[in-house]
């Protein structure tokens, strides 16, 4: 069992940070949506406001990682230059979609929606835990500012689910793999 | 979008929506510098070749590092101007979720290339 460095950090650029992204994504919608639509009088526990806080600034810094991962990592590979007379493009994905009509639009929408959209995750859900963080008990008064973070996590949720899924076919029709090769597991010949 | 109050309860007042209106509506308008920045990119070869501040990354690079600081620099703004004083925050949420919406049509390549 074996796997490249470039395979390596795809995986932890879309299964590390990216998939637990989209999994912190449901618990504190979740939570949010829980924690407000109870009546204004009932109090929340000041660890729970902590745990929260704490919580929606994990899933900013893992934002941030993932989308800077993504683009100073793995889109240069992705978007490497065959030298002239190369024959196999496996190691140039951007060229190797390009290279047929039926995989370009993998590339041509799917890459270049998911290159800029992903960009509104860290955006947005940075402002959330902003907003929270200085508000936390008193975001009970202000409920336009509940609604815009609850808007915002929502888009968030919409913008890492799109750059996810491209991210997922990009890669298995065109894989970023190459680079030196580490060995996990010697199997057994049979 | 001024200084408004919305709410005239005595914690709204101890407790001013002007800060978390400020990071709102630059969360709004950052996104949109995304979206903007790289229709620009994609449409304007010598924008595109400005952009490129990292080479093995290509435009990418610029647009995304353009559209973060303009996003930091204008919260750091509304944030000084607002952040003492309740402002219309209905009107600026509803600001902040147009400009969001527009962002993720306007990133969409089918919807870029009408421009």
């Amino acid at each position: 069992m074996e796997i490249t460095v470039r395979g390596l950090w795809t995986m932890i650029h879309g299964m590390g940070f990216g998939a637990l992204y989209l999994m912190a994504c449901s618990g504190a919608l979740v939570e949010l949506y829980r924690r407000y639509r109870s009546p204004l009088g009932s109090e929340t526990k000041e660890e729970d406001e902590r745990f929260l806080r704490i919580y929606l600034t994990a899933m900013a810094v893992l934002a941030w990682l993932t989308v800077l991962t993504g683009a100073y990592i793995i889109y240069p590979w992705y978007r490497a230059v065959p030298p002239p007379g190369t024959a196999s493009l496996a190691a140039f994905p951007q060229r190797l979609l390009m290279s047929s009509p039926s995989t370009a639009a993998w590339h041509s929408i799917g890459m270049e929606w998911k290159e800029y959209v992903a960009w509104l995750v860290p955006i947005s859900i940075t402002m959330a835990a902003a907003v929270f963080s200085q508000y936390r008990r008193s975001l009970r008064i202000h409920p336009e500012l509940r609604a815009a973070v609850l808007g915002f996590v929502c888009a968030s949720l919409l913008a890492a689910g799109i750059a996810g899924f491209f991210g997922v076919m990009l890669n298995k029709n065109a894989p970023v793999a190459g680079g030196p090769t580490i060995h996990i597991v010697q199997g057994e010949q049979k | 979008m001024s200084n408004q109050s919305t709410s005239s309860t005595p914690q709204a007042k101890l407790n001013p929506n002007g800060a978390g209106a400020a990071a709102v509506l630059a969360a709004g308008i950052g996104s949109f510098l995304v979206a903007v920045f790289a229709i620009l990119a994609d449409k304007a070869a010598s924008i595109k070749s400005l952009m490129n501040f990292y080479n093995p990354t290509g435009p990418l690079s610029g647009v995304t590092t353009c559209a973060i600081v303009g996003w930091l620099a204008v919260w750091a703004l509304l944030h000084w101007r607002w952040s003492w004083r309740n402002v219309e925050v209905r009107r600026v949420t509803a600001a902040a979720f147009i400009l969001l919406f527009l962002s993720l049509l306007l990133t969409f390549p089918p919807i870029a290339d009408l421009f």
